[in-house]
């Protein structure tokens, strides 16, 4: 087993909003090995995206505040460096990319100017040698006549071409981890497969331990080595990507796995209709004590109303929170 | 944002907002513009001024121009509430009087001004293609023309009169309210009751004028209000200037009037200058409020 | 390269603007009823016989309209404006004589309220419900809804008359001698009130600009990245956020200067600030046509040059602009 790189322990984040107290992530523990790719999915709403505005301490507080936990990069607490240690962290040794290519770059500065920037804030490069690495960047993420177009803007660019660019700004300073928060969720398919070859490519090549955050099964199992299923601000189920694709334990994660078609069986043949599942994920400021899926559940029973499920070890590396599988093995 | 996956999960509507949607529209509108504090003085201003400029006049019977006592008393001496100018005048009785033709002016050339402004942007926005093209070219051409330097050239060309005054004010005003009519239309004319009203076969004048004119309208009218503003303003500088009528007790006059005794007896200035803030300032104030009376929903962040 | 043909399309177009204005100056002289010989020489001359003959032929009164027309707009394309009869000399020397202290009274106020504006509503937006804020926002209103005379009245009788720290009119005072260094400070001192007199209408409207676009641009996305990158709060802002913050005020800017020129002809009377509002004005009341309306085809003049500037300037700042062929 590879060496921890990072690790989530008992992290608590919550918001105030007009109506109230709303905590968005309750109790998340999750670890990333070096040279890992970990999946985390779960439906808009469930925690992901806080997840890592909460690793990379970009959490915006006030509305927000991290009410537990702490976070490990190796030995040291990020929860509890500095911003000035904080800011030598992000982009540097943790670096993230973001679901909205088509805004996520500025506007007014050139695309090899906003990656020249991480490498001479982070490296102390001269401007010749960051634009040098700019340029070694965009080559490796694969963007054709890289040096014609290191001098372009954004708005010049398509959305993919521009997703490539944040990763190759992501990547600028060879970081340890690299967050992708739904990187290809506003791309065509046909791009959002090339983004993850490029992806992969670049991790075999760097060895950058991914954290891979989406909604869509698909992508994870494409991507990852391990999984986390995120649902309403808690982890309800843990496990190696072929476990959950093959044993999926937890309800709510056996209903994601529906909603994907697959793509191995023969799409002449008479297929199960596609499956959704039903209701949405309720308002965090009004959940009760019992398990949040309960009520779009459909084995939820009176103790998953009244009670938050544990916690459970139910194989190598496969943990689960839901009653059933309680009672299964105490059965 | 990031903070979107907890705020943007809809709660339950906050009560205040089911009171409005069973309202009927025109007494939400009322309700939502006497939520707004500032508008409801702006209004308060606005009624006092129209108020005594229409019927103060009727009651003193008073000539704003007759000399009735000293010069430059200070305000409150010889029972002169604002004090007198630097020809004896009553401020106060000049003041009230002024309003009128303030107000009248203002009001004229704000007319002036929306006429000119709608017809052209509704046209340019309607037609758009070569009809735009062109009016908008004109548009330009106005948009170079420093408007009040154009407005007292006109004034002076023509005669010094009020209709002058008037109309040079809406000859130079009116692009602001032209653009801003144009974008309305060129946004209101896609839409799918539009496309509906043109598949009955409505004329244009009628879908201009009765289809996409109501809903063009409240934006129009929050600009309305900052126009009538704006052409107190112009009225008042030409007035000042010495440029309008001279037989006219107006506001801006009685500024340009005193300006030299200015060091020596500043509330000669002073008062005069008050009361064209208050009401540009209350005309301001109407504006927001009516922004907010339109848009419910806007005031709620 | 495209750059070049932009430059040179929106130059073209100015010209046709210009073209359009001398045309209008004419077409406005012949509109005002009576006899086109006597608006020209208005009052000023006491309309002499030969005056008049004088104005008849110089202008070709006697042949038809679009003959006078066009004699005009050739006159005028070459740089003559006609002649002033008050003071008997071309008004092309009299506007250039007085071109300096407005143009020095416009450019200083026009930066003084972009430069302040901007800056106020980068401080606001950083407390977007802040006293400060509040405070500009009140400000705005002010601005808007106080007569620029009066303002500037009221300056005076603080500045000037209370607090005797600063001068009532004029360029300098008159024993300075002209292009001395204590001369320069004589009249960056005499441009204080004006100045000030003339942004506070668009200062605070400026800052209220700047703070909604830098509010919404701090929330955007590729301030995210900026932050996600581990740069610090002030490159965040003053780099990343401030230039995009700018362009809308620029934008506003650029679209208000005949109205930042126009409130300066009343700040220059207020002031007795001898520049071409004060030779407008002085022109008007003298009846001085030629004069007049060729101070309106300079001002004209000013207003279109300084929109092509702003309009290059913005093509710089905004690299959307600048390599798109619209607009």
């Amino acid at each position: 087993m590879a060496k921890t790189l990072l690790s989530v322990e008992g992290l608590a984040v919550e918001f105030d909003t007009r109506d109230g107290v709303a905590r968005v992530i309750d109790d998340l523990s999750i670890s990333l090995a070096e040279g890992e790719t970990l999946g985390i999915v779960g439906e808009s709403g469930c925690g992901k995206s806080m997840t890592a505005l909460s690793i990379m301490g970009l959490v915006p507080i006030p509305p927000g505040r991290i009410a537990a936990g702490r976070i490990f990069l190796d030995d040291e607490d990020l929860l509890q460096a500095s911003e000035a240690r904080m800011r030598e962290v992000r982009g540097n040794e943790i670096s993230m990319i973001f679901q909205e290519p088509m805004t996520s770059l500025n506007p007014v500065y050139s695309i090899g100017n906003q990656i020249a920037e991480t490498a001479r804030l982070h490296e102390g490069l001269s401007r010749a040698d960051a634009f040098q690495r700019a340029l070694e960047m965009l080559v490796a993420v694969g963007i054709p006549a890289a040096d014609k177009r290191i001098h372009e803007f954004p708005h010049q660019m398509s959305g993919g071409m521009r997703q490539r660019v944040m990763i190759a700004m992501a990547l600028a300073c060879q970081p340890r981890v690299l967050i992708a928060d739904e990187p290809t969720t506003a791309l065509d398919v046909t791009v959002q497969a090339q983004i993850f070859d490029l992806l992969n490519d670049l991790k075999d090549r760097t060895g950058t331990a991914i954290i891979m955050i989406t909604h869509d099964m698909g992508a994870i199992a494409e991507m990852a080595q391990r999984v986390v299923v995120m649902y309403a601000g808690r982890v309800v189920e843990q496990a190696d990507v072929d476990q959950i694709l093959t044993d999926p334990r937890h309800p709510y994660t056996q209903g994601l796995i529906r909603c994907v078609p697959h793509l191995t069986q023969n799409p002449t043949k008479e297929r199960p209709p596609l499956l959704e599942i039903p209701g949405v994920v309720p308002p965090l400021t009004q959940l009760g004590s019992g398990c949040p899926f309960a009520p779009r559940c459909q084995y939820a029973d009176a103790q998953c109303r009244a009670e938050m499920p544990p916690t459970k070890a139910i194989d190598d590396g496969h943990t689960v929170a839901c009653w059933l599988t309680e009672r299964e093995a105490a059965a | 944002m990031s903070d979107s996956e907890s705020t943007t999960q809809a709660g339950p509507p906050p009560a205040d907002m089911d009171e409005i949607f069973v309202e009927h529209p025109f007494r939400q509108f009322v309700a939502m513009y006497f939520r707004n504090y500032a508008a409801v003085a702006g209004l308060l201003v606005f009624v006092t001024i129209v108020g005594a400029a229409l019927f103060a006049p009727m009651i003193l019977d008073l000539d704003p121009f007759e000399m009735v006592d000293e010069p430059l008393l200070r305000p409150g001496e010889g029972g002169h509430l604002l004090g007198t100018d630097n020809l004896g005048r009553d401020l106060f009785i000049a003041i009230v009087y002024g309003a009128r033709v303030t107000m009248a002016v203002g009001g004229a050339a704000a007319g002036i001004t929306l006429f000119i402004g709608l017809t052209i942007g509704a046209m340019a926005g309607f037609y758009r293609g070569w009809v735009d093209e062109v009016l908008m070219r004109v548009t330009e051409f106005f948009q170079v023309l420093p408007p009040l330097l154009l407005a007292m050239v006109l004034v002076a060309l023509f005669s010094p009169t009020l209709e002058t005054v008037a109309i040079s004010i809406g000859v130079v005003s009116w692009t602001g309210v032209a653009r801003l009519a144009r974008a309305e239309f060129l946004r209101l004319r896609e839409q799918e009751f539009v496309k509906a009203a043109r598949s009955i076969g409505a004329r244009d004048r009628r879908i201009i004028w009765l289809v996409i004119m109501p809903n063009a309208l409240p934006p129009l009218i929050v600009n309305a209000a900052l126009t009538v503003g704006i052409a107190i303003l112009f009225e008042a500088a030409l007035s000042f200037l010495g440029l309008s009528d001279p037989n006219v007790m107006s506001w801006g006059k009685l500024i340009g009037d005193n300006r030299d005794y200015l060091l020596d007896a500043p509330w000669t200035v002073t008062f005069p200058g008050v009361a064209i803030f208050l009401t540009v300032l209350a005309m301001s104030l109407i504006g927001d409020g009516l922004t907010d009376a339109f848009n419910p929903k806007l005031r709620e962040r | 390269m495209q750059f070049l043909t932009v430059v040179i399309r929106r130059s073209l177009y100015a010209f046709l603007l210009l073209l359009a204005v001398i045309v209008f100056n004419y077409t406005l002289l012949f509109l005002v009823p009576g006899d086109i010989a006597e608006t020209i020489a208005g009052e000023s001359g006491g309309a002499s016989a030969e005056l008049m003959a004088e104005i008849r032929r110089s202008y070709g009164l006697d042949q038809p309209f679009y003959v006078q027309l066009f004699g005009y707009v050739g006159r005028v394309l070459q740089g003559d404006l006609g002649s002033s009869y008050y003071f008997n000399v071309p008004v092309l020397d009299l506007i250039l004589g007085r071109l300096g202290p407005t143009l020095l009274l416009v450019v200083t106020s026009l930066l003084l309220a972009i430069f302040t504006g901007t800056l106020f509503g980068v401080i606001a937006s950083q407390r977007p419900n802040g006293i400060f804020s509040h405070f500009i926002t009140i400000l705005a209103l002010i601005g808007f809804s106080a007569p620029v005379f009066w303002t500037a009245f009221l300056l005076i009788i603080l500045f000037v008359s209370m607090l005797q720290i600063l001068p009532l009119s004029g360029l300098a005072e008159p024993l300075t001698e002209s292009g001395t260094w204590q001369w320069y400070l004589d009249v960056a001192y005499h441009l204080i009130l004006p100045v000030v007199s003339l942004s506070s209408i668009y200062l605070a409207q400026y800052s209220r600009l700047a703070r909604a676009s830098m509010m919404d641009i701090l929330g955007s996305d590729y301030i995210r990245t900026a932050r996600a990158k581990g740069l610090g709060q002030r490159v965040i802002i003053y780099k990343h956020a401030l230039r995009n913050a700018v362009i809308p005020v620029i934008t506003i800017a650029g679209l208000q200067f005949s109205h930042i020129f126009s409130g300066a002809v009343v700040i220059e009377t207020v002031f007795s600030w001898p520049g071409l509002g004060t030779l407008a004005f002085e022109s008007i009341l003298r009846g001085d046509t030629p004069t007049i309306m060729g101070i309106l085809f300079f001002s004209a003049f000013v207003v279109i040059i300084f929109n092509l500037l702003t309009d290059l300037a913005y093509r710089i700042v905004d690299p959307r602009i600048r390599l798109s062929n619209t607009a």
